[in-house]
């Protein structure tokens, strides 16, 4: 009886939808969801020999591959510098921390507006010009694809904090003897210690924050398209098939396709993730 | 032992509660742009996107407010999708009644709209013919033109004069324009951040077309690629402003100095001569082949009504009375706020702020230059257009490729239409 709510919109948004969506994949479904014109696999067929939808592939796995380690190292930093601090350690914490109650669109706008403007008064360009470089125009162009480093660098500053709480917590879990034992032993403090001692004791924390990092990443949508609006590159798989579907063009049948091609994918490679992290298994099958 | 002025769980649901109970209240209070005056009972929603000017919102929900037959509700979409947003909505059970955007066949095609000949017919002598052509399909008339909003180059007279140019008549000439425009303070030409308003300028400009009469593709041509490859030159050359703040359709750029010629509406005029007085100019998008005449972009919004309009009587009784019968919330609508050229003769005959100076050379552009809009060329085929832009001028795709890429997207659109 509890459920009972929960299940009916679990079936009314989530269940029907994915059903519809399956149903209109294979149809010709172009400004309308209750298509006549049934076309077998086309819309599947459209979708894989497409070079936008493959293309967006390719752009996830390059963002994911910056992303990921990126802010997997920033946030252990942050974690180890403020874990450290002597003073104002709250202060420097809820500093960091801040970000992430930002939203994506918000942050992507003062991004684009304000930091990584084209024109000299961006204040990026703004700092280039004193040392007498020449304004950049940061997101017109892929060439060169300076736009990673405005679509990383918001990314890393909105969910860096998040993940440093996450270490934090788990570096004030390490006994402080096993440190004391490694000083008798001859460890020297810093990076022998940290090596030897910290990243090892931080395994099952780093397994779990990679993974919520990848999550994270396979939904990148807002800062793509509020940053990269109507460009032809910088376009992860939502963003494309958005652009498909919901976007200008009105075409659920090679949207819903395009959907479920993606669907298929992340549950694949999850099942990979899990398999070579091992998540999941108990501490005797390690 | 807890103090007692701690807060449980419980009483802290019960304020989340009590402040959700209040906001549903709030919500009930606010301005959401219904009349709340007619008592009728009866309610229309209107969709439009977010006009720059200021005072066209209010305007828009004070002549709604006129209407006795119904509340009229106004969702004001802001942001750059306003074409999303309304082709979802069109789809869903909560459609807007009646709404703005241009002439295109797919909306006829898919059912969406319905036809408007009752309400246009006894005036429809009175509409710039343009106007009544491009939004004929099937012959039948399926909008009502609000306003033309030709789209043209801005200049600032004094930077062009100081640099010893005259306004360019030709593509070449407007690159070489930019060149000697750009200091390290000014930038020679904006053209948009994502060039999408100059796409079918080009084209025109190019003495191609969208598609010709048999609506077969026209715009691949040669010269249409050798302009592409001349745009991607411009492009790199760092003469054109590039990422401004904000896009084509904001005189910001060329008010704030950053450029010396900048593509723009007509809607931006009043806003651009208050803030620099007598030192600007305007002319067309220059000719880019032998032969081929300059072009202007005749823009504009109209009002439709949709087919899933609860009451379609009754939003096409509002369509009449708000786009066809009152003439003095016409003129308010297209002179009070930016500049737009009244589609009815009598109105625009009548429009003293465009009979001189200016927003008279704007006129004349708009009447010997203009290409109206096709109404066979769809969203669909627009955006395909504006991805060549982006693929071959800002990414440095062959111009060719780009150009075949959009054919097959143009061809496969144009097939599901015939």
């Amino acid at each position: 009886m509890f459920t009972g709510p929960f299940l009916a919109g679990l079936i009314v948004f989530v269940y029907i939808p994915i059903g519809w969506s399956a149903w209109l994949s294979f149809f010709e479904a172009r400004s309308t969801v209750t298509p006549t014109e049934f076309v077998g696999f086309a819309n599947y067929v459209d979708m894989l020999t497409d070079g936008d939808f493959m293309t967006s592939l390719g752009t996830f796995t390059v963002f994911a591959a910056i992303v990921v380690p990126v802010t997997w190292a920033v946030s252990l930093g942050l974690a180890l510098l403020v874990h450290r601090l002597r003073f104002m350690k709250a202060f420097f914490r809820s500093v960091f921390f801040l970000p992430t109650a930002v939203s994506f669109v918000a942050a992507s706008l003062i991004w684009k507006m304000s930091i990584f403007s084209g024109v000299r008064f961006g204040l990026a360009n703004t700092v280039l010009n004193l040392f007498g470089v020449d304004s950049v125009a940061w997101l017109a162009s892929p060439d060169p694809p300076w736009y990673w480093l405005v679509i990383v660098t918001v990314r890393l500053w909105l969910q860096s904090g998040f993940y440093m709480i996450l270490f934090l917590a788990a570096l004030q879990n390490i006994p402080a003897e096993l440190y004391e034992a490694a000083a008798i032993d001859g460890a020297k403090r810093g990076w022998q210690t940290f090596r030897y001692i910290t990243l090892p004791q931080l395994r099952a924390t780093s397994t779990a924050v990679i993974l919520l990092l990848l999550i994270a990443a396979y939904q990148a949508f807002d800062e793509f398209y509020n940053l990269l609006a109507k460009t032809t590159w910088g376009r992860p798989p939502l963003v494309e098939l958005y652009q498909t579907a919901l976007g200008e063009n009105q075409d659920y049948g090679r949207g819903s396709a395009g959907a479920l091609i993606l669907t298929a994918l992340i549950c694949a490679v999850t099942l990979l993730q899990g398999r070579l992290l091992g998540f999941g298994r108990g501490e005797g099958e390690r | 032992m807890r103090a007692s002025n701690q807060w449980d769980r419980r009483s802290v649901l019960r304020a989340a509660g009590g402040i959700a109970a209040l906001g549903a209240l709030a919500a009930c209070g606010s301005n959401n742009g219904r009349s709340g005056g007619s008592g009728s009972g009866k309610e229309l929603t209107q969709y439009f996107h977010a006009y720059g000017e200021p005072g066209t919102q209010e305007a828009l929900k004070r002549y709604a407010k006129g209407f006795g037959k119904a509340d009229v509700r106004t969702q004001w979409i802001t942001g750059d999708n306003f074409e999303n947003k309304l082709f979802s909505a069109l789809l869903s059970s909560d459609a807007p009644d009646v709404f703005e955007f241009h002439p295109q066949v797919h909306m006829v095609r898919a059912g969406q709209i319905l036809p408007l000949d009752d309400i246009i017919e006894p005036v429809k002598a009175d509409f710039n013919a343009a106007d009544i052509a491009s939004h004929t399909v099937d012959g039948k008339v399926w909008g009502v033109r609000m306003i033309d909003d030709p789209q043209f180059f801005f200049y600032r007279k004094s930077l062009l004069e100081k640099a010893g140019i005259a306004p360019p008549q030709t593509l070449d000439e407007l690159i070489e324009a930019a060149a000697k425009l750009t200091t390290d303070k000014v930038k020679g030409v904006f053209l948009g951040n994502k060039l999408h308003a100059i796409v079918r300028p080009l084209i025109w400009a190019s003495g191609a077309d969208t598609l010709d009469e048999k609506n077969r593709i026209a715009y691949h041509t040669d010269q249409v690629a050798a302009n592409l490859g001349k745009l991607r030159t411009l492009f790199t050359s760092g003469h054109q402003l590039l990422d401004a703040p904000s896009d084509f359709w904001d005189p910001s750029a060329l008010v704030q100095g950053l450029t010396a010629i900048q593509w723009c509406g007509m809607w931006a005029m009043p806003a651009m001569q208050q803030a620099l007085g007598d030192d600007l100019g305007v002319f067309p998008f220059p000719s880019a082949a032998p032969g081929a005449e300059p072009a202007v972009y005749n823009g504009g919004w109209s009002m439709f009504v949709s087919s899933k309009a609860k009451d379609k009587d009754l939003a096409k009784e509002y369509v009449k009375w708000l786009w066809i019968d009152q003439k003095q919330h016409q003129e308010d609508w297209a002179l009070s706020y930016g500049f737009h050229i009244p589609p009815r003769t009598s109105i625009a005959n009548s429009a003293e702020k465009l009979k001189s100076g200016l927003p008279a050379e704007g006129v004349r552009l708009f009447n010997e230059f203009g290409h109206f809009d096709n109404p066979m060329w769809t969203q669909a085929m627009i955006v395909a257009h504006e991805d060549v832009m982006a693929d071959c001028v800002r990414s440095d795709m062959a111009p060719e490729a780009a150009l075949d890429k959009a054919d097959k997207k143009v061809e496969d659109e144009l097939r599901k239409l015939s």
